[in-house]
């Protein structure tokens, strides 16, 4: 049956919130792991705003809070704040709500899976905060996204409808994995002579730990942290569930399929399988002759393209 | 102190059970209270889980609030049907009649019939569509027809409504939860299935595909958006039809046609069923500020392009001032007399009648000609005087505004309450689908007043729903 | 009179919009006072389809633009022989029953000041034709013709109010006097060849159903009923319901709107 262009969007945005929802609890881990660590420069103080700065929302909340990174406006902002677009909740209410109005193309078990994750949400801000731990908000976050992801896996139909859900979950993933990897090498590290301490590692081996990722590190690689180990494994291993290939990969096979389902294949696909084609050639090492910023620069805004390609094609009804 | 009339209680007394209802009878009183609590909640928890909620269109109303479902169905037998069923499609076939008579040659009014003043000046007829013909001549596609019952075989129309009739979806799932917790009930009685009326539904409309439509039609349905009350309604019915749910933003106009924009492109729209006013259809022809709608869609139709059920302008039939014409429509149109009749209703427009009005204002119910939903309504004899005193004002400042109907002494239906089983009153609207043919489908929606005494039988009032069940012949 | 027109509306829109729909209500009305020898309207870029003729007798048609739109012109151009018929729109094919123009709307909302003005206007006019002629005079005495005091938004109330407006304050009014007297009144949009003040050759003005005669024509602006100077395209309720071209455009854009127009004789 005839997929609404729209309602193509509201899946797809389903498949970003929920993914968005994820990384923002993934920042809280970076964060609060940092935060144990009392000697770097800038104090606790420095930690949260590190956080805030990759999540994008240091602006909205100095709005708020002033200058008064504490973890607790952290938490409450991050977590709990509607008005934070970027928050937990926002995320959880805008995948449920997206999930409202395409309520006939999803299982009556996806829909379960959001709708409790709402009315969870709801039960938890109603919550003491003094009941709450940070590690509890996370764990939950983790765990319902999980849940959310597992449940369409399982359920749903394998129509045009699913690889929409899919692709955005994909892309979204692509780009958390690329801005994460970032904020680590220029946002957590305030001066160039961290490069190689032991605190280096210490974030590294956070991040690891963020993107639920640190066990499987030491399988593929083994032995000590280093940049490039970590960038391989986050962009190029395929292994890596969360890499950069992995993503761009999932997303071209979700692509394929809507071109085969639909007979025809349109430039989101060229420019998706353009995207896997450059991260199979490339190595490590052409990464850090680039500068890893500079390649994740580039990897967000191709990730970026693509997406709006999407749009273009299949989300705005007036593509061929 | 008022008489209290008698009223027609649908089940019969003790001693008599009417032959409809027979089966019912030792069904519920052989009930313990504590299964009946049990199947109660249970009925609640599917239809929270259903999403089906409180929003019968223009009731507005806290949006997440479900509609009181009673469990005691209500029942017609074969021949009660028959007659409803010959009646209610001689009436939807009248109105469709008079629809194309007024946006073309006018004959109801040239011949005296009505005035036409009513009908040209009336707000709901729209000068955009004089002299377009819908495809086969159709313009409300649905018709839904609330009765009242007074006896035995006493029913009264109390309105037609003839753009888009909300209230369907209850009828559907009402039977399914039945069904579903009283399978018993329906292997012993031999009751008249209603599934088929999406499909039913679904072929109307396809019926009714403009000319210019080649190969199957598509058909879609334009709602408001999720933030209408009756949306689980439009997505029901879109789902069960196997139709896209479109908003005004999902279509737009190119050529002569109107596209749906779907993940494949473009893709033309034959028949639009649209649960949106007239006036949101189309900014370039309506509305000028109007978000809900589709610009252009005005020209795509007019020009045969795409047919709207119901058909702009349907609206000018349903009015209450037109509403007491429509046995003279009957006879004009068909030749024939009126199987159900109108409820006597007073047109405080007319000094006479007006007269009458304010002197008996204690005995009738007095309504605004386009309010709705039960409120801004007198109820004379449930009524305080100052109540009355204040109605009094009201008609003699805006005349026009109001019109007043005797109070029918509503039938009863045996309903779940409290103590027990107590008659409650009931109405009924049934949804009689216009296409290629007339069809009906043997059951509707029968709304109860829950409380006691009230003839108020709005959702937002106190209001809840029954399965009705026509037995098979 | 044999009057060329030539007619170019642009739209501008920055930044461009992602689309645009328009209703075209551009072609000269059939009747006895108009040959229409030759009618163009040319939108370049744009898909035009759904065209009829309406209840009204207006030829309606449609034209879009998908994708990134940053200027839309209409432009228009023809000849037409006109006939002087003292405003009488005789021979014209239409289907709406005049009652159905005895209704109020946001811009012909009657009030106390109307009524009075209308009612005060008719007394002693002895036939429908002559009470029509007295709204018009009065509403062309109440409101005097001022460029800029008033813009598309003002309603009759208002204008009155203000004592001074354009045509399309005049039509507006005419027609809320015309409807509190239950007389069915329209509002007509088209073209007027003048040499004289009031040289704005868009014009509009209203059309009152007199009985016996049909619809007349009275352009309480220049306080007469169209002539040979006069091409008519269309009419509706009120200025937006008659309006030449109805559009809307999807986007964030601001639209600049430009219109040039000539109406010229050709005649010897």
């Amino acid at each position: 049956m005839t997929l609404l262009s729209r309602h193509a969007a509201n899946l797809f945005w389903i498949g970003r919130y929920v993914e968005r929802a994820d990384t923002v609890a993934r920042l809280f881990e970076v964060g609060s792991r940092n935060a144990l660590l009392p000697n770097t420069s800038g104090g606790y103080r420095n930690e949260w705003e590190s956080v805030l700065r990759a999540s994008g929302t240091s602006r909205g909340f100095a709005a708020k809070y002033g200058d008064d990174v504490r973890e607790r406006n952290v938490e409450s902002f991050l977590f709990f704040d509607s008005d934070n677009a970027s928050s937990v909740a926002s995320n959880i209410e805008n995948a449920r709500e997206n999930a409202r109005i395409v309520r006939t193309s999803l299982t009556s078990q996806t829909w379960d899976a959001l709708n409790n994750a709402h009315q969870e949400m709801r039960e938890l801000k109603r919550t003491e905060r003094s009941k709450l731990s940070m590690n509890d908000l996370i764990d939950w976050t983790l765990r319902t996204a999980s849940l959310i992801r597992g449940t369409i896996e399982d359920t749903q139909l394998r129509i045009d409808g699913y690889d929409f859900l899919n692709i955005g979950n994909y892309l979204e993933r692509a780009d958390s994995t690329a801005r994460l990897l970032d904020v680590k090498y220029f946002v957590l590290l305030p001066q160039v002579d961290f490069v190689g301490s032991g605190l280096d590692n210490y974030q590294w081996r956070t991040i690891l730990r963020a993107l639920s990722a640190h066990r499987a590190f030491s399988w593929a690689y083994g032995g000590e942290v280093t940049a490039a180990k970590i960038a391989d494994f986050l962009i190029l291993n395929r292994k890596a569930p969360r890499s950069l290939i992995t993503c761009a990969e999932e997303t071209c096979w979700h692509l394929d399929r809507l071109a085969r389902a639909y007979g025809n294949t349109t430039t989101a696909q060229t420019q998706a399988r353009l995207l896997v084609a450059n991260l199979s050639e490339i190595s490590v090492e052409d990464i850090f002759e680039e500068g890893l910023h500079e390649f994740l620069t580039r990897s967000i805004n191709e990730i970026s393209d693509l997406s709006a390609t999407i749009g273009d094609v299949y989300l705005s009804g007036e593509g061929r | 102190m008022v008489e209290k009339p008698s009223y027609f209680n649908e089940m019969g007394s003790s001693g008599a059970i009417r032959s409809p209802y027979s089966g019912l009878d030792s069904w519920a009183a052989d009930m313990p209270a504590e299964f009946r609590n049990t199947k109660q909640s249970e009925a609640e928890a599917l239809f929270r889980r259903i999403g089906i909620t409180f929003a019968v269109y223009g009731e507005g109303g806290d949006p997440d609030r479900l509609i009181p479902f009673d469990m005691f169905p209500r029942v017609f037998s074969a021949d009660e049907w028959r007659k409803l069923d010959r009646g209610i499609k001689q009436r939807a076939k009248a109105l469709n009649a008079f629809l194309l008579d007024v946006y073309s040659r006018g004959e109801i009014v040239k011949a005296g019939v009505i005035p036409g003043r009513l009908v040209y000046q009336n707000a709901a007829y729209e000068k955009a569509v004089v002299g377009i013909k819908p495809p086969r001549g159709v313009y409300s596609h649905i018709v839904g027809i609330d009765l009242v019952r007074t006896g035995p075989d006493e029913f009264f129309v109390l309105e037609d409504n003839c753009r888009t009739p909300s209230g369907v979806s209850y009828m559907l799932e009402n039977r399914e939860i039945m069904m579903r917790m009283f399978p018993q009930l329906f292997r012993e009685n031999r009751i008249a299935p209603v599934d088929s009326y999406p499909a039913q539904l679904r072929r109307t409309l396809a019926s009714v595909a403009p000319d210019k439509c080649e190969g199957a039609p598509t058909v879609a349905i334009l709602t408001p958006g999720h933030f209408n009350s009756a949306y689980y309604e439009h997505s029901f019915l879109a789902d069960m039809m196997g139709v896209a749910l479109v908003e005004g933003q999902d279509l737009f106009v190119e050529g002569d046609f109107c596209w749906m924009r779907t993940t494949e492109g473009p893709k033309k729209v034959d028949v639009i069923y649209r649960r949106i006013d007239d006036a949101y259809l189309d900014p370039l022809c309506f509305r000028p500020d109007s978000m809900l709608g589709v610009p252009g869609l005005m020209n795509v139709y007019r020009s045969g392009g795409v047919a709207i059920a119901s058909a702009p302008g349907a609206g000018v039939a349903d009015d209450k001032a037109i509403y007491t014409f429509v046995p003279d429509m009957i006879r004009f149109y068909l030749g024939e007399e009126p199987i159900l009749k109108n409820v006597p209703t007073w047109q405080c427009s007319k000094s006479d009648e007006q007269k009458y009005v304010l002197e008996n204002l204690g005995d009738l119910v007095v309504k605004e000609v386009h309010g709705s939903g039960g409120y801004g309504m007198l109820v004379g004899p449930r009524s305080t005087k100052e109540q009355i005193e204040s109605f009094r004002l009201k008609i003699e400042e805006d005349p026009d505004n109001y019109i007043a109907q005797p109070t029918l002494a509503l039938s009863t239906c045996p309903t779940f309450v409290e103590e027990g089983i107590a008659p409650r009153h009931v109405d009924l609207r049934p949804y009689c689908l216009v296409g290629q043919n007339i069809e009906l489908v043997p059951g509707g929606l029968t709304r109860v007043a829950l409380t006691q005494d009230s003839l108020v039988v709005n959702s937002s009032q106190g209001g809840g729903v029954k399965d009705t069940w026509v037995m098979a012949e | 009179m044999r009057l060329d027109v030539n007619h170019r509306t642009t739209y501008r829109f920055d930044p461009p919009m992602r689309g645009v729909t328009q209703s075209l209500r551009l072609w000269p009305s059939l009747f006895d006072g108009q040959n229409v020898l030759d009618w163009n309207v040319k939108i370049d870029g744009a898909t035009r389809g759904a065209n009829f003729r309406d209840g009204a007798g207006d030829l309606i048609e449609t034209m879009t633009f998908r994708g990134s739109v940053d200027s839309v012109v209409v432009e228009v151009s023809g000849t037409v022989v006109t006939k002087d018929l003292a405003g009488v729109l005789q021979g014209h094919r239409e289907k709406v029953p005049p009652l159905a123009y005895v209704r109020q709307g946001q811009f012909t909302r009657t009030n106390n000041t109307i009524r009075e003005l209308a009612r005060g206007a008719i007394a002693g006019a002895e036939t429908p034709l002559a009470e029509a002629h007295a709204l018009a005079a009065a509403v062309g005495e109440a409101i005097a013709y001022v460029p800029g005091e008033t813009d598309s938004q003002t309603t009759a109330a208002e204008a009155l109010e203000t004592g001074r407006g354009v045509c399309q304050d005049h039509a507006h009014t005419l027609i809320a006097t015309a409807i509190c007297l239950e007389i069915p009144a329209r509002y007509v949009t088209g073209y007027l060849h003048a040499e004289g003040d009031i040289a704005d050759a868009s014009h509009a003005w209203a059309e009152l159903y007199v009985r016996d005669l049909g619809w007349v024509g009275f352009d309480a602006s220049n306080l007469k009923c169209p002539d040979e100077t006069y091409i008519r395209l269309g009419s509706g309720f009120d200025s937006v319901d008659a309006a030449p071209i109805r559009g809307v455009a999807q986007g964030n854009g601001v639209e600049a709107l430009d219109v040039d127009v000539s109406v010229i004789s050709s005649d010897q």
